[in-house]
């Protein structure tokens, strides 16, 4: 069984802050199929489009039938462990400094077999259930997991490498005045957050929820306006050492396209705060994140960026957000690519139109806050990069996947 | 296909001229050195000039940029059969093999078979991590074991299923270290015993610390040629009885627990002529003791499952019942990379030829030399085999 972790202490300011090591990150190209799946929390793999075998590890031509069209899709994750073994010495300095590796040959119920790390509560010779997880290195690894859940096991040390899991972290909400930054509060000190700070941008200002967020456990007010970069820069100054989860929740929503909108202040105002305030944010806390990748249990681990779907594929009634957002989605991958280096994922989170006062005059289906902030919440427990909230987004995406320019058109209409 | 082409004997070719460079554990020289210098002991000890070498086979892993053509150059070679054996501890018995039929068919009169291999600080784990794509993309980034990781779970598997005990790993690695202590090259010169064995840190269970090779810097060597240009340099000729080669054999057992011989062995021994209890003694690819045992099995000294017994009842030292790994192998001599599977080539020349540079197998009439190699993903996928016989 899982020991539960401890609350980890204060931090000896003395003690060396360990630095974060990754490991292999070397895949090639077609491996990538596994990085989207994990990406996602899916379970693909390479499966025959002539003969339907299933292939692992990937390949470039079908061992059965020499085929070279090997999409990845969805399969059954279940598996047998066949043998195991726990790495103890290690040439990587990675796995060196971390306790011994446990991993298996594990036989997929899909076909092939697949080397995994082994969670600690996997029994020998075990039936596991596999997950295709990203490493700290951001690289697609298998883990199996015992079959049915098992007490703390989100605490197993191996697979809390490949998670962002709040629980005992400490989390930076940049917006509470609105729902989403309120819901998202909520959701991370139910998930175990030791502390959330959240962001106002006037703390004298009264704003509606304040009693209920105020009352919250380990919530604590700081002074943010991400408009202001001497604000943002202030506030990293005074806790970006001790922020292991950014979460950026400002919202900036308006109606109107290119030609019939509101003229350019209305794109100004939300390029300043959505795409400069992310920049404002990724340059203020990006350093001290991307140096604490390592650091113990409440290691940095996230930067969560709530985007709008329409990100993917401009929706030109909201056309100039749309547009914002895209820019910001850019960013992101930006962002993710140099945080990468310490360990620390960047998520996005994609979703259509919220159950918000800005989006009030669309008809449903739309997001509540508290589904998108539970939606953050699993992302971050199970270490998944993109996830799409929401029918709409769900819609969009898969629309995307199958003709975007049938998209753009009906979009558009 | 109707049923296999008898194949040709090797009448008429002998392997000869053993060279070995002595290994050291780091090396600041890098891979073209070591080839070099056991080039020019070929070519010292045949009394030939390196122009009259016109065959050139090589193995080794630490050669980037370069390959075979390019030492041409670099040596001063130029030879007219050129071949690259880039198959780890099968490259001695397959390099072997190849040169022996192009020399009968007259393609080329003398083969310099060449493996050596450098070990820079860190390059060791340069080479685990580009491994192959398998590994790259589904092995290594699990731990980082390397191949350490891959054989503890083929020995966990096998222990688990024909009941091999760490004991019995044991005893086939303290009888090499005694063979070892008086072999001069070897890296490892004090003796082990059951109980340092038993008692050595884990690396990755079951496998510890004296069931892994140490990576080291080397090259091994010997030439291929006729008979009679063989004895025209006065180096005796060690004939080629048999030999055998598979490669990714019995893919579809969950754990590997056999190599490719099962598939060729009946083979090896009727091309030779010979049976298991005719052999004086035996060099099995040794990267781990479990990979030994069950070579004593797929070769035919034993069934499947059968090695533990077989172990506990046998004495594997040179002057032991079943001389085996006679140089003390790569567990107690050092794996020089590619040059790994050469060592086993090498020293039956020497043992054959009554010019061991240890202890002496008496009477050493018939050897039998054991290749394996490449953990391409989860298993050894190249195992190979020949039965060589002392000058006539």
């Amino acid at each position: 069984m899982t020991a539960p972790l401890d609350r980890p202490k204060r931090k000896n300011p003395l003690a060396r802050t360990r630095l974060p090591l990754l490991p292999p990150a070397a895949r090639s190209r077609t491996a990538h199929g596994l990085t989207a799946a994990a990406a996602e929390g899916r379970f693909a793999l390479q499966v025959c489009a002539e003969c339907q075998a299933v292939l692992y590890p990937p390949r470039e031509a079908c061992p059965s039938c020499l085929s070279a069209r090997l999409p990845f899709k969805d399969v059954e994750a279940g598996g047998t462990v066949l043998t195991e073994t726990t790495v103890h010495i290690s040439p990587e300095p990675y796995f060196r400094e971390r306790p011994a590796s446990r991993i298996g040959l594990v036989k997929l119920d899909a076909g092939p077999t697949a080397v995994a790390h082994l969670h600690g509560d996997v029994g020998v010779k075990a039936r596991v259930r596999l997950e295709l997880k990203l490493d700290r290195s951001g690289a697609p690894v298998m883990v199996a997991l015992p079959q049915e859940d098992t007490p703390n096991m989100a605490d197993d040390p191996a697979l809390r490498e490949m998670t962002c899991d709040p629980k005992f972290r400490r989390v930076l909400i940049t917006d509470g005045r609105n729902a989403l930054g309120q819901a998202m509060a909520k959701a991370m000190v139910d998930a175990g957050a030791s502390l959330v700070f959240v962001g106002l941008d006037n703390t004298w200002k009264p704003f509606a929820g304040e009693d209920k967020l105020k009352a919250l456990k380990g919530v604590e007010f700081v002074p943010l306006d991400l408009t202001d970069s001497n604000s943002v820069t202030e506030l990293a100054l005074q806790i970006g050492a001790r922020v292991d989860i950014v979460i950026n929740t400002a919202e900036h929503v308006r109606a109107g396209g290119m030609v019939g909108g509101h003229g350019l202040n209305d794109a100004r105002d939300t390029m300043e705060l959505r795409y400069f305030g992310l920049m404002r944010l990724a340059q203020a806390f990006g350093p001290v994140l991307r140096m604490r990748g390592a650091d113990g249990v409440n290691s940095a681990a996230a930067f969560v960026n709530l985007l709008s779907v329409h990100a993917l594929a401009n929706w030109p009634a909201y056309g100039v957000f749309s547009a914002v957002e895209a820019a910001c989605l850019s960013a992101a991958q930006s962002l993710r690519a140099e945080l990468r280096g310490g360990g620390v994922k960047v998520v996005n989170a994609f979703a259509g139109p919220l159950e918000t006062e800005w989006y009030q005059t669309l008809p449903p289906p739309k997001v509540a806050p508290s589904a998108l902030a539970k939606a953050v919440v699993d992302a971050l427990r199970k270490g998944t990069e993109d996830v799409f909230v929401g029918d709409v987004a769900q819609d969009i995406r898969a629309r995307l996947a199958v003709n975007p320019k049938a998209l753009e058109r009906e979009l558009g209409e | 296909m109707t049923g296999r082409h008898p194949r040709k004997a090797y009448d008429g070719v002998v392997a000869c001229l053993p060279v070995t460079i002595p290994y050291r554990r780091y090396s600041t020289n890098n891979a073209q050195w070591w080839i070099g210098r056991a080039l020019r002991e070929l070519v010292r000890g045949s009394g030939l000039r390196a122009q009259d070498i016109d065959g050139f086979s090589l193995s080794s892993f630490t050669l980037a940029p370069d390959t075979a053509i390019g030492l041409t150059q670099h040596f001063g070679l130029s030879p007219r059969w050129l071949d690259t054996v880039p198959l780890g501890g099968a490259a001695a018995v397959v390099s072997l093999r190849r040169a022996a039929r192009a020399v009968q068919s007259g393609d080329v009169d003398i083969v310099a078979c060449v493996a050596g291999d450098t070990n820079h600080v860190d390059s060791f784990r340069k080479t685990l991590a580009h491994f192959s794509r398998f590994s790259q993309d589904a092995v290594y980034p699990y731990g980082a074991g390397g191949a350490n990781a891959s054989f503890a779970m083929i020995a966990r598997n096998y222990m688990d299923i024909y009941g091999a005990r760490r004991e019995d790993f044991g005893k086939i690695c303290v009888a090499q270290r005694q063979n070892a202590l008086s072999y001069p090259h070897a890296l490892m010169k004090s003796p082990l015993t059951l109980d340092a064995y038993m008692a050595a840190r884990p690396i990755a269970d079951p496998i510890h610390l004296f069931d892994c090779v140490m990576p080291c810097a080397g090259a091994e060597a010997f030439l291929v040629c006729r008979e009679d240009v063989a004895r025209s340099l006065n180096l005796p000729g060690v004939r080629i009885l048999s030999t055998i080669e598979r490669h990714n054999a019995c893919a579809d057992d969950p754990v590997q627990v056999r190599g490719g011989w099962v598939v060729d062995i009946d083979e090896l021994w009727s091309m030779a002529g010979v049976k298991p209890s005719d052999v004086d003694f035996v060099e099995t690819y040794d990267d781990y003791p479990v990979i030994s045992m069950m070579q004593f099995e797929d070769l035919g000294f034993c069934k499947k499952g059968e090695g533990p017994d077989f172990v506990r009842s046998h004495t594997f030292t040179n002057d032991g019942d079943f001389p085996h790994n006679t140089s003390g192998g790569q567990l107690s001599v050092g794996q020089a990379g590619a040059a790994g599977g050469h060592l086993g080539v090498v020293e039956a020349l020497r043992q054959l030829t009554g010019k061991a540079l240890g202890t002496q197998v008496q009477d050493a009439a018939i050897g039998l030399v054991s290749g394996f190699g490449m953990i391409n993903y989860d298993r050894g996928l190249s195992s190979c085999a020949a039965l060589l016989a002392r000058p006539s």
